[in-house]
């Protein structure tokens, strides 16, 4: 595990915070677009794209690029803002999200805007296709090479990583699970999934609508590594996707407890959010707390 | 009498074979290697042959990353489980997000006879007809599977092929050279046009021996690539003999029926007749005898073929 310092964790908690700001604005002024679990994830993101995952914008097809599978796509706006803040492309075209004639689809196009790994949207489909990436990799002639005597092994175990962002609310499908059999089976070290557990799907608290608790035990009981953190907590993060590297034997999942809707007061903990756009009154309430949320991280 | 030959044994060869000219080639199963023969790939291959179990679903995504990661996969298991429970992975990654996955579609039509209507497949190739860039194959004989089958793997997209369980007639010699997207003439005639999909071919064939007993002369199609449509041979048809026949062991319903209906409909109209599974399910039984009872039988083209000559001439 690296050491992570103060400064770094500073600056991506603001990315995350001026992420959020990007994606309210982006989904006020097209009036569509989910909200709550874009605000759920914006340190997930931040911490992937500004510090963990080994990419170059200026190359999104890099065959040695890590893959981030965003499997929550509906929470797509705060992907394509943390890619255009990683440099994939202008800021500016943002505000085009959801318009006719733009490369930021409703949900994720990998054929339309270059970086994006995997179309999503219908849930469920980030470990599976996770797990066959992981497979190529490991067939990679680099990943069966003997490591040298001082190369780390985790130089060695896999050319490229695949992480996959995962909601919480996407664990009631059935397809997640057979990915996760097959990426035990396989022993895909080189697969790691973050679940974005806000608690909370489209039509009410994930404890009421379908019931994944305890969900540690569950992931555990599928021969994955497991650990749980605070997933607004960018240190945590951090640290959590560092042993997830290192565990090279079986998968890993990094259970990120967030909140549905993080920054704006009445958003946070309401299913109403998932999907609705802010009316102006409400724009301009949520746009006034992010924007008192990020004070602390400019100091 | 044509030597008979198991499909599916000449499916695991076949992708043997491919995979010593095409080392990006992986295989995968959903635990039915045995039935469809892609074990011979894993024994031949076993660092490039993947058992995800009885989940379809995973069977498609897995296959869908490793397609996103350079290599080329063929995905196995029963076709109607391609169709019915993969079906969103299938259009999702596969037909929206380019995803080259090879899905090969083993027991097609009522070739698992004597298993039932729970396992037969009859609306699969309408199901991925209706989905933008899917390619859909369906060889008639082992002598067109085993040469289609490198040309599948080479193109680009994703391509459904559908592949029977038991043994078929050999059609084709070994000069015989068939190309993706192209009907075979398998036959020529002037009077009527049969034009055919895996087994049904050589029931076209058997059929158009007795319309010739009887003076007419059927051209016989062998349309193994139902998408792309070869619309350029369909077409001739139309001109050139005036009636249409389509045989397919599948539902009467968007099938190859329904895809020369339409082209024939929108651009040269002539009679066309489908011989095919009338909307339903059939039950168990030995295959040959189902093909016979549920309105596939050589008798049946001809009957059809008679019925749009008629037709043809009162349009005349």
């Amino acid at each position: 595990m690296h050491y992570h310092p103060e400064s770094l964790i500073v600056d991506i908690s603001a990315r995350a915070q001026m992420a959020r700001i990007q994606v309210l604005k982006m989904i006020y002024a097209g009036q569509t677009g989910h909200l709550g679990g874009a605000l759920s994830c914006a340190e997930i993101l931040a911490a992937l794209f500004f510090h963990h995952l080994r990419l170059d914008p200026q190359r999104p097809d890099w065959p040695d690029r890590d893959r981030l599978l965003f499997s929550k796509g509906h929470a797509c706006a705060m992907l394509y803002t943390m890619m255009a803040y990683r440099g994939y492309f202008p800021v500016e075209e943002l505000m085009s999200f959801r318009r006719l004639d733009s490369r930021l689809q409703g949900h994720p196009d990998r054929l339309k805007l270059p970086g994006i790994e995997v179309a999503a949207g219908p849930l469920g489909h980030g470990v599976a296709i996770g797990a066959g990436m992981c497979l190529a990799a490991k067939m990679d002639p680099r990943a069966r090479a003997k490591p040298s005597a001082f190369a780390a092994p985790s130089a060695q175990a896999s050319p490229w990583k695949v992480y996959t962002v995962l909601g919480d609310g996407e664990l009631n499908a059935g397809v997640i699970w057979e990915g996760v059999m097959t990426a035990a089976k396989y022993r895909l070290g080189n697969l790691t999934a973050i679940v974005d557990y806000n608690g909370i799907q489209q039509t009410g608290a994930t404890a009421d609508v379908m019931p994944t608790e305890p969900i540690a035990d569950k992931w555990a009981a599928f021969n994955w590594h497991v650990q749980e953190i605070d997933g607004h907590n960018v240190g945590e993060i951090l640290g959590a996707l560092d042993r997830a590297d290192e565990v090279h034997a079986r998968p890993s999942v990094i259970i990120a407890r967030t909140t549905k809707g993080k920054g704006v007061s009445y958003m946070e903990y309401d299913h109403r959010w998932h999907g609705a756009p802010p009316n102006q009154a409400q724009y301009e309430q949520a746009l006034a707390e992010l924007e008192e949320g990020l004070k602390p991280w400019q100091k | 009498m044509a030597e008979m030959i198991s499909m599916r044994i000449a499916y695991g060869k076949a992708l043997v074979e491919l995979g010593r000219t095409h080392p990006d080639v992986v295989v995968l199963s959903a635990d039915v290697a045995n039935s469809d023969h892609s074990y011979m790939f894993g024994d031949a291959y076993p660092d490039r042959f993947f058992n995800v179990g009885i989940a379809e679903q995973s069977l498609v995504d897995v296959a869908a990353g490793l397609a996103f990661s350079g290599k080329v996969p063929f995905a196995n298991t029963f076709a109607f489980l391609f169709a019915t429970r993969a079906l969103e992975m299938v259009r999702s990654h596969l037909c929206y997000g380019g995803a080259h996955v090879k899905l090969m579609g083993a027991y097609g039509g009522l070739s698992d006879s004597f298993d039932g209507p729970t396992h037969h497949s009859i609306t699969d190739v309408a199901i991925m007809r209706a989905l933008p860039n899917m390619t859909i194959v369906v060889p008639s004989d082992p002598v067109t599977l085993t040469k289609l089958l490198p040309q599948v793997a080479d193109w680009s997209g994703p391509v459904y092929m559908r592949l029977n369980r038991n043994e078929v007639p050999v059609l084709y010699g070994d000069d015989c050279a068939p190309v993706l997207g192209q009907a075979i003439v398998a036959r020529e005639g002037r009077d009527v046009t049969l034009i055919g999909s895996g087994i049904m071919v050589s029931r076209c064939l058997a059929a158009a021996g007795e319309l010739a007993a009887g003076g007419i002369q059927a051209r016989v199609l062998d349309l193994h690539t139902i998408k792309p449509l070869d619309e350029e041979t369909v077409l001739a048809a139309c001109r050139e003999t005036g009636a249409i026949v389509t045989a397919e062991e599948h539902s009467i319903v968007g099938g190859l029926g329904g895809a020369v209906a339409e082209l024939v409909a929108d651009r040269h109209p002539v009679p066309v007749k489908r011989v095919g599974l009338a909307d339903r399910f059939a039950e168990t039984g030995p295959y040959a005898d189902l093909l016979d009872r549920y309105g596939m039988a050589a008798a049946d083209i001809v009957k059809a073929a008679q019925a749009a000559l008629a037709a043809k001439e009162r349009v005349g």
